[in-house]
């Protein structure tokens, strides 16, 4: 048997021998058996120093055999880019070639330099950050926390992207069951037998929860475990049940939405490669059955963290279940029944349990005499006072529980510790329901519910296996039925024969770590708080919980205080003179265990970590060399390079191009909507500024859209399809949000309507085609439309074809040249595009993108809404007084705009600014001062919206709002920069034919 | 506004993804009318349509090669996958409503197979259940970080709709959730 570990005990557990298992740990080779955890089968190899501590670097070892295991935490690494720190071990499962290493040690864990702060240890009490680093002030924020920081944590995070694959599932079910121990398989077959849909998840790789290692229990004439599979068995078979193991609840949301995260492929060696290595299950259930069971607490005495010591439970599990003795010769201290069927059951294995030593004077079981009776020395009234070894146990110190008789030493190489069992009641807690402290049994049980959510067994402190099946029972039927109204009977009856008995505990501080003594009792082991750091907090003035809490980090590492609230708690009762409830309890918050980011984001990483959104000539563009930028989700052509330009000179060119000949855009971003039905007009009237009842059929107007308080909201240019029905543009970003603006007034303000609202952006591709040849080379592709200057003067709509395929063509421009603006149904976008410029090149047309675009534009005092308005601009700031109906009684923005200040002078307006020295271009966003040689801070104007080197103008150009912009005109204004200050005149917002004759051309 | 015979370039054209127990691809050309009918108008828009409006939230209903989504009280989205011209049957209809071509604005991608629906629910958080999403259900919903218009045609066949330039990530992310399927 030595093959798969020395403490293996031939005959025991529930793995089979045959199925050994290779892996390292710290680079030495060992072997499991298939089934172990890394904490099974490295106690197995009698190896029980697993790690050092956070904050003094004190050797440790396994505490427990399952999720709340707070100490040992280790790195687990499949190859350079897969490692993962802080893995429980009590929670990893082996595979052929499971590589682990220890943390939080060097150069080894043997002999670790950074135990030096556990020989300093009395400078490193609680709150000693925050009392040792105050002074001087500046040295926290440069010395002090990078040190710390760099000290601190625990385990390595990886450098690589991680390559594994995560994946996520919503799925809804009539009853989830949280738990797969007695209660939670009660619950789900009775529930599931009433022909309701159930989910059963449970964070252990085999379901069975206590039944794994209490070997007393019989249901329905089976051993505890068999009935289990048994009963799991029975689950997975049935249509209507999903039976998820290695899969923890970890959060419990609003209306019984439920965070799962499954882990599928760690504990395999040899993964497919499309398999997930966690799925992330989001799941809502109509009622939700709590069957987390209870976690053993351990006993808070001196070096209580030794290697080697361990919960009771757990060293049951790992005999019971794994087929491991812990150790040859185990002490135990317990305050609870339930450890003497630990030292029982590792007696009838072989090995020497030297004393149970009870801190109750008369345990009333008959467990006692049990023991006694398979010739251990059982000492009631007594304590464990203090731990021999280092790297592993060797002795207990032991000492009547109250008087002052001589302590005995006895040798031990392993110490099973119980203090009593809590409740856990994290997931209830989590649902926001209220726990309520129950005095007769000292510990917090779920008390007012805030979902349709019921405990179930031992998360309920329901004792005993019989009353916590049979309520398990009841109420799996129960939810079922009010979940599913036609949910039948279930029926499901489970004979319970044997149970064991757990009764009996303490929390707090146990004799001998009790205050004035300079010792080390852990309360909580993964943030390294002492039972002396709670006495300190509260004799510091904390006494609230949740300031003890903070001020010593007891319950706040990942293992959230599974195993110290209570006690933690308790301590700081006592050192209060207050009872445990007035003290209360710190809230239980998600995630339950640690959660890997991986799982949380699932797939939404790389190209899924937001769309990508592509016109429908993308490809065209691409091939034709465009160099892409990011405009929200939307990739939009910048520029074209040729052939040893930069960026400015393919900008400069396709501005002479564009001007001189023509050139070809992609706008098909723009927002569209289309307004239908008899009141469209009237709708339109009311939500621009311009007037819109007269536009006639196949005209444009260019519209201003203001909020309420009368700013600008958006701008684009509106078409009047037919009599009932309208092309609205809006801007590329504004698409969604002008769309919402329009349904919600249209459905609060304006109900009485009749018109409908579609957004058709995507419908069409939109090419733009300006330039003194837009015509001549759009003309032999059109039919249908007459596109004369007389026929279809500037701002005209008319429906066509182009191409063969229909098409609304806009005569408009937002380039200030003569250009149509061709729509096409959006899959035939790339063949009409790629038609034009095989004409239009030789023609010397060129395609231009989004940055020629904008000094086009601005060379004739375009706005760009959001770039040359910030959201206080009014239309008449913006010089466009002009779109604003001066007849109009009523439209969105109209009292706004009337309000006194909007009204007054002095108001920030858009103005144009040259450049002095007639070369340098401003920053975009710099600031504008009238005098630069005040003292700073200076009195700014205004800022500089938008600036670009214009071609066509030989000389920079800017637009900025600055106050009282319009009275400006010819004066110097100063815009100061870190290097100089450069020095603007300020203009009107047109730099370029300003009759606008080109438009007409 | 009837379109030639010029063939149009779909988003998704040629792509596969999928195994054994399920396959995503896109879905031919399909012409759509997005409607917007009073209730008034109902039974005289069916008509010219010749396809009952189906009134029940989340019910569609199909005639040949055409079929009418639930999306609204008041909003249905039309697909017509044969020769025929919804918009060009609706002008008769003589009766106050709105119909807006988005033939191309929307794209659909096919998933089918035994797995169909929990590579859905990978990104779509609806039931998806027979019992709550049967067949010819239809809902306006998400996959993910986008909104589609999901309808189930067969117990393992779905059909998501999509606007154009969102359906590269509604396939890449059925594709992802296909792996391990």
């Amino acid at each position: 048997m030595t093959a798969a570990g020395i403490n293996r005990i031939a005959g025991k557990g529930r793995l089979t021998p045959a199925n050994t298992v290779r892996f390292t740990f710290d680079d030495k080779s060992f072997t499991g058996l298939a089934g172990d955890t890394l904490a099974s089968a490295l106690i197995a190899n009698n190896v029980h120093l697993v790690g050092r501590s956070f904050k003094y670097h004190r050797p440790r070892g396994v505490l427990s055999a399952g999720a709340e295991e707070p100490s040992a935490l280790v790195g687990v690494r499949r190859d350079a880019a897969r490692r993962a720190p802080n893995i429980r071990a009590t929670v990893q499962e082996i595979h052929d070639g499971l590589d682990a290493v220890s943390q939080n040690r060097w150069p080894s864990l043997g002999f670790d330099i950074g135990a030096v702060n556990d020989i300093a240890s009395p400078l490193f009490s609680a709150g000693f950050y925050y009392k040792t680093f105050m002074w001087p002030k500046v040295a926290w924020k440069h010395f002090y926390e990078p040190f710390i920081r760099n000290a601190a944590g625990l385990g390595v995070a990886p450098t690589e992207i991680d390559p594994d694959h995560y994946a996520s599932r919503y799925v809804h079910c009539d009853v989830l069951v949280i738990g797969g121990g007695a209660a939670g398989l009660a619950a789900a077959l009775a529930a599931a037998e009433t022909g309701a849909q159930v989910i059963l998840c449970d964070e252990n790789a085999q379901v069975g929860g206590a039944l794994r290692f209490e070997t007393e229990a019989r249901l329905d004439g089976l051993g505890g475990f068999d009935w289990a599979e048994q009963a799991a068995g029975r689950l997975a078979a049935m249509d209507n049940v999903r039976l998820l193991t290695r899969t923890t609840a970890f959060g419990y949301y609003a209306q019984n939405f439920v965070g799962l995260v499954e882990r599928v492929s760690d504990h395999v060696a040899a993964p497919d490669p499309d398999l997930p290595r966690e799925r992330l299950w989001q799941l809502r259930a109509r009622r939700v059955i709590i069957a987390a069971g209870a976690i053993e607490r351990h006993m808070v005495f001196a070096n209580n963290d030794r290697p080697g010591i361990m919960l009771a439970s757990a060293a049951r599990m790992y005999l019971n279940h794994y087929g491991v003795a812990v150790g040859r010769s185990v002490g135990v201290y317990t305050a609870n029944d339930s450890a003497y069927a630990a030292a029982i059951d590792l007696k009838k294995a072989g090995v020497d349990i030297p004393a149970i030593v009870d801190l109750r004077d008369a345990p009333d079981s008959g467990v006692a005499e049990e023991a006694r009776a398979l010739g251990i020395r059982v000492l009631t009234g007594h304590a464990v006072t203090g731990a021999g070894g280092k790297l592993r146990v060797a002795s207990m110190t032991v000492e009547p529980a109250k008087g002052t008789a001589k302590a005995e030493i006895i040798p031990i190489d392993a110490l099973l510790m119980s203090a009593g069992w809590t409740p856990s009641v994290h997931m209830f807690s989590q649902s926001r329901g209220k726990v309520a402290w129950d005095e007769a049994s000292e510990r917090f049980l779920p008390g007012t519910y805030a979902q349709d959510c019921v405990s179930v067994g031992a998360c309920n402190g329901t004792d005993g296996l019989e009353a916590s099946v049979a309520e398990a029972l009841a109420v799996g039927e129960t939810m079922a039925k009010q979940a599913r109204p036609g949910a039948t009977t279930s029926g499901v009856t489970i004979r319970v024969d044997g149970e064991g008995k757990w009764s009996g505990g303490m929390s707090g501080a146990a004799p001998g770590s009790t205050p004035g003594k300079v010792i080390k009792a852990f309360v909580d082991y993964q943030n390294d708080v002492t039972a002396k750091d709670i006495r300190l907090a509260v004799q510091e003035g904390m006494h609230s919980i949740e300031h003890v809490k903070r001020f010593t980090t007891n319950g706040m590492a990942t293992d959230q205080g599974k195993l110290s609230n209570l006690h933690g708690l308790a301590i700081a009762a006592e050192a209060l003179g207050r009872p445990i409830p007035q003290v209360g309890l710190t809230t239980f918050r998600p995630p339950y265990t640690p959660t890997t980011f991986g799982a949380i984001v699932n797939h939404a990483r790389g190209k899924l970590f937001d769309p990508v959104r592509r016109t429908p000539m993308h490809a065209s563009e691409e091939a034709a060399g465009a160099v892409f930028e990011d405009v929200g989700q939307w990739k939009r052509a910048w520029y074209y390079p040729r052939s040893g330009e930069d960026m400015h000179a393919a900008v400069n060119r396709e501005c002479k191009t564009v001007r001189e000949v023509a050139g070809m855009f992609d706008a098909s971003t723009l927002g569209k909507i289309e307004v239908v039905g008899p009141d469209a007009a009237q709708f339109l009237d009311l939500l621009y500024t311009n007037p819109f009842m007269k536009l006639g059929v196949g005209k444009l107007r260019y519209g201003i859209m203001c909020r309420e308080d009368g700013f600008i909201y958006d701008d684009g240019v509106v078409a009047r399809v037919a009599e009932d029905r309208f092309h609205v543009t809006t801007t590329t970003g504004g698409a969604p949000r002008v769309l919402h603006h329009m349904e919600d007034y249209l459905q609060t303000e304006f109900p009485h309507l009749k018109v409908w609202l579609t957004s058709t952006s995507e419908q069409w591709a939109v090419i733009a085609v300006q330039g003194p040849k837009a015509r001549e080379i759009v003309e032999p592709f059109v039919s249908g439309i007459d596109l004369s200057n007389e026929a279809f003067p500037h701002m005209s709509y008319a429906e066509g074809t182009v191409c063969g395929v229909p098409a609304r063509v806009f005569r408009m421009s937002f380039t200030g040249e003569a250009g149509y603006e061709i729509n096409v149904p959006a899959d035939h976008g790339r063949m009409v595009w790629d038609a034009i410029h095989e004409r239009g090149a030789p023609m010397g047309m060129c395609l231009y993108g989004t940055e020629t675009m904008h000094v086009l534009r601005a060379e004739k005092g375009y706005i760009i809404v959001g770039q040359d308005t910030d959201g206080t601009v009014t239309p008449h700031d913006a010089g466009l007084s002009w779109a604003v109906g001066k007849k109009k009684t009523d439209f969105v923005g109209i009292r706004g705009l009337k309000r006194p200040d909007l009204a007054a002078d002095g108001r920030r307006q858009l103005v144009g600014l040259k450049v002095k020295d007639g070369k340098t271009v401003l920053e975009e966003g710099a600031q504008i001062v009238a005098n630069p040689h005040q003292p700073v801070p200076m009195k700014i104007i205004g800022w500089v919206s938008s600036s670009y080197w214009s071609e066509n103008c030989g000389q920079p150009i800017a637009l900025a709002l600055i106050d009282d912009g319009f009275k400006r005109m010819g004066e110097t204004l100063h815009v100061p920069m870190p290097d100089r200050v450069i020095e603007v005149e300020v203009c009107d917002t047109v730099f370029f034919d300003k009759e606008g004759g080109r438009l007409h051309g | 506004m009837a379109e030639g015979q010029v063939t149009r370039e779909l988003p998704l054209d040629g792509r596969f993804a999928g195994g054994a127990s399920v396959s995503v691809r896109p879905a031919g050309a399909a012409r759509r009318v997005s409607l917007r009918v009073p209730a008034e108008s109902v039974a005289a828009v069916s008509n010219s349509l010749g396809v009952e409006l189906p009134t029940r939230p989340g019910a569609s209903a199909q005639a040949g090669a055409r079929a009418v989504l639930w999306l609204g009280p008041d909003e249905w989205l039309v697909i017509e996958e044969g020769e025929r011209y919804p918009m060009a049957d609706l002008e008769g209809a003589g009766v106050l409503f709105a119909a807006v071509d988005v033939s191309h604005r929307n794209t659909a991608i096919l998933v089918t197979g035994p797995a169909a629906a929990d590579v859905l629910n990978a990104g779509c958080p609806r039931d998806l259940s027979l019992e709550t999403f049967p067949v010819s259900a239809c809902s306006r919903t998400v996959l993910g970080k986008i909104e589609i218009v999901l309808w189930r045609m067969a117990d393992d066949a779905f059909r998501v709709e999509c606007w154009r330039s969102f359906s590269d990530y509604a396939f890449d992310f059925l594709k992802d959730a296909t792996r391990g399927q």
